[in-house]
């Protein structure tokens, strides 16, 4: 399974610069007095993300080492935790970054026709980016949404009830620059049992 | 069928208003104070009285595990909301995390304070990003109100609730794994005794405990234990929400009785197995660690955690995945072996060398490019891995296989005959 977030390799830019938007500082401001003072280590999680958001989707090795100073942790530990959990992408990604569920209530509803269409699509294999950077296609074990199976998570956003034509659309759409719907892709709200409401 | 009174997520599917001003109108956090002026042994033995087991998939019950926490250790005490629902076929805790925030929420503060705690961290998982937005807004509604803070809900306890997010590792979802996790380190399950309510977040007392058993809290101080009791069967009482995913017509969440036979639940809620009822082959009940189930038994199986022991399942987390005979049985297993080899945390031998291995054969069994002999040698490993680790993911990885081979080994077999017929000719 290739994936951004599996790999243990730390790109490193030497002349690429990170420094914390002023935004950002005064969220982690906000964070650390989540947690008991000189527990800050307990942020990293929260400030990796945050780190993320800022870097376009990815962390670079100077995020991971802004991300220790700001806490004042060892490099090493920030890494220990940026390679051990798969959301923090350690190489780039493409704007859209399609994760497509492929456990066995996803593949049981058909996700391994997602995967096909993701790849005729955008013309690339599961790992890769599109040349345009528009797109990045992985594979990801469960999501949680199963009732809403198959489905896929484009960023932040869960696309549901999916079959190959309108996940067809939808990626065409996001192709093209174009906004589309969140959540279930056949209206039904949320899980309720009935298809269409 | 559970009456519509006896619903105690009254808007699972988001129907009404999940802000403050809605929650009200549902009853949540109309009497909180009168709840809390119980006092902490009396909300303890009330969840205890209720048979109330715990909703994570362990099954164990509430009531003991709060009254683990010491009464006056001097330290600060730690509520931590598991929220990091991972089991595949399981998506109960989203609904109730989008929908019914405050319900949670009102919980927390219940929990909180039946066993001296003052700080609830949840921690939610890192994909469930909206969910984390609508629990976000609920708590600073919160806070604005007054319901949590420095006196919460006008009784004098203070009681703080923080949001932490993971990162996408089905293994935090252990308890232990979750509090490495929350303490900013990988997130390595550790070893017990020590056990959480001793030594638990950052070595005080802990206790850690599921979205849905810390929600239902409220209600059954509200109608009472016997009420509560009175659901289901004896020992595994109330209500429960059901995830029921895969080959069926419905997929859904539905909130029923504890003990509702598996077919009515099917028949009834998700809309029947896709094809009919004798088209199907085999169920999953109680999400992807447990054993499954053919349908010789789901005909008359009841949905409780002693039932599904009984024939050598689990309840689980009530995740329900439905397979109807155009099902690749064996292929379906392959994948969730797959998954637990992904997410084994790497700490001990045999469930970090044992998955890989176990999901490496299971891939030959699918075309049947395998030995006979090598199903009793697959079997064997299951056992070695299983009740050999720290936590139970080993037991996880292992019984779904021997699910399997228990009730379809024949299948396994034919394949592995076929596949040699074919070499030959």
């Amino acid at each position: 399974m290739k994936h951004p977030g599996l790999t243990n390799k730390i790109y490193n830019k030497v002349n690429e610069k990170f420094e914390w938007s002023e935004e950002n500082f005064y969220k982690i401001n906000k964070i650390i007095k989540n947690y008991p003072s000189g527990r800050q280590q307990s942020a990293v999680i929260p400030l990796l993300d945050l780190a993320q958001r800022q870097n376009k989707g990815w962390l670079s090795k100077n995020s991971l080492e802004k991300v220790a100073e700001t806490l004042s942790m060892s490099y090493v530990r920030v890494l220990e935790v940026a390679t051990f959990y798969s959301m923090f992408n350690l190489q780039p990604i493409g704007e859209n970054f399609v994760q497509i569920c492929r456990t066995t209530p996803c593949w049981l509803r058909g996700s391994d026709k997602l995967i096909e269409i993701a790849k005729e699509v955008t013309n690339i294999n599961i790992g890769e980016t599109s040349n345009d950077n528009k797109f990045t296609i992985v594979e990801v074990e469960c999501l949680g949404a199963c009732c809403n199976a198959p489905m896929v998570q484009i960023n932040d956003d869960y696309y549901e009830d999916l079959d190959s034509d309108n996940f067809k659309k939808l990626l065409i759409k996001l192709k093209n620059n174009q906004s589309v719907k969140k959540g279930s892709q056949i209206n039904r709200q949320t899980s309720y049992p009935s298809r269409t409401t | 069928m559970l009456k519509e009174e006896d619903k105690i997520f009254k808007n699972l599917y988001g129907f009404e208003d999940w802000s403050l001003a809605g929650a009200k109108k549902r009853g949540i956090w109309t009497n909180t104070k009168s709840l809390v002026e119980k006092g902490s042994d009396n909300i303890v033995e009330e969840i205890k009285n209720s048979q109330l087991r715990g909703r994570g998939g362990a099954g164990f019950p509430a009531g003991l595990k709060w009254s683990f926490m010491p009464k006056k250790s001097g330290k600060p005490h730690y509520l931590v909301v598991n929220a990091d629902e991972s089991e595949p076929g399981t998506c109960k805790d989203r609904e109730i995390m989008r929908n019914d925030p405050h319900l949670l929420l009102e919980g927390c503060l219940i929990a909180g304070f039946a066993m001296h705690a003052h700080v609830c961290y949840i921690y939610i998982r890192g994909e469930y990003y909206s969910e984390y937005s609508n629990l976000q807004k609920a708590i600073d509604e919160a806070y604005e109100n007054q319901l949590i803070g420095n006196n919460a809900c006008g009784t004098n306890w203070e009681f703080n609730i923080y949001l932490h997010r993971g990162a996408g590792a089905y293994i935090c979802g252990e308890e232990t794994a979750l509090l490495e996790s929350l303490e900013g380190k990988k997130g390595q399950p550790r070893l017990k005794p020590p056990f959480p309510a001793a030594t638990g977040l950052y070595g005080y007392p802990t206790t850690v405990t599921n979205v849905e058993t810390v929600a239902v809290a409220p209600t059954i101080l509200r109608k009472g234990s016997k009420w509560f009791a009175s659901l289901g069967n004896e020992n595994n009482t109330g209500t429960k929400i059901f995830s029921i995913s895969g080959h069926v017509n419905n997929p859904c969440n539905v909130e029923e009785e504890m003990g509702i036979r598996l077919k009515e639940l099917i028949e009834k809620h998700a809309g029947g197995v896709i094809g009919g009822w004798e088209n199907l082959l085999a169920v999953i009940p109680g999400g992807a660690s447990v054993p499954l189930i053919p349908k010789s038994i789901c005909d008359n199986v009841k949905m409780d955690f002693d039932s599904l022991k009984e024939v050598n399942s689990g309840l689980g987390t009530a995740a329900v995945i439905v397979m109807n005979k155009s099902t690749d049985i064996v292929e379906a297993i392959t994948r969730l072996s797959h998954f637990y080899k992904h997410e084994s945390c790497g700490q001990c031998t045999p469930c970090r060398e044992g998955t890989g291995w176990m999901y490496r054969i299971m891939k030959k069994m699918v075309e049947g490019n395998i030995q006979v002999q090598e199903i009793d040698k697959l079997i064997d490993v299951t056992k070695q891995v299983e009740g050999h680790t720290i936590c139970a993911l080993g037991d996880a990885a292992a019984w779904p296989i021997q699910g399997l081979m228990r009730h379809f080994r024949h299948e396994v077999e034919k394949r592995i005959k076929e596949y040699a017929i074919g070499r030959v000719a």
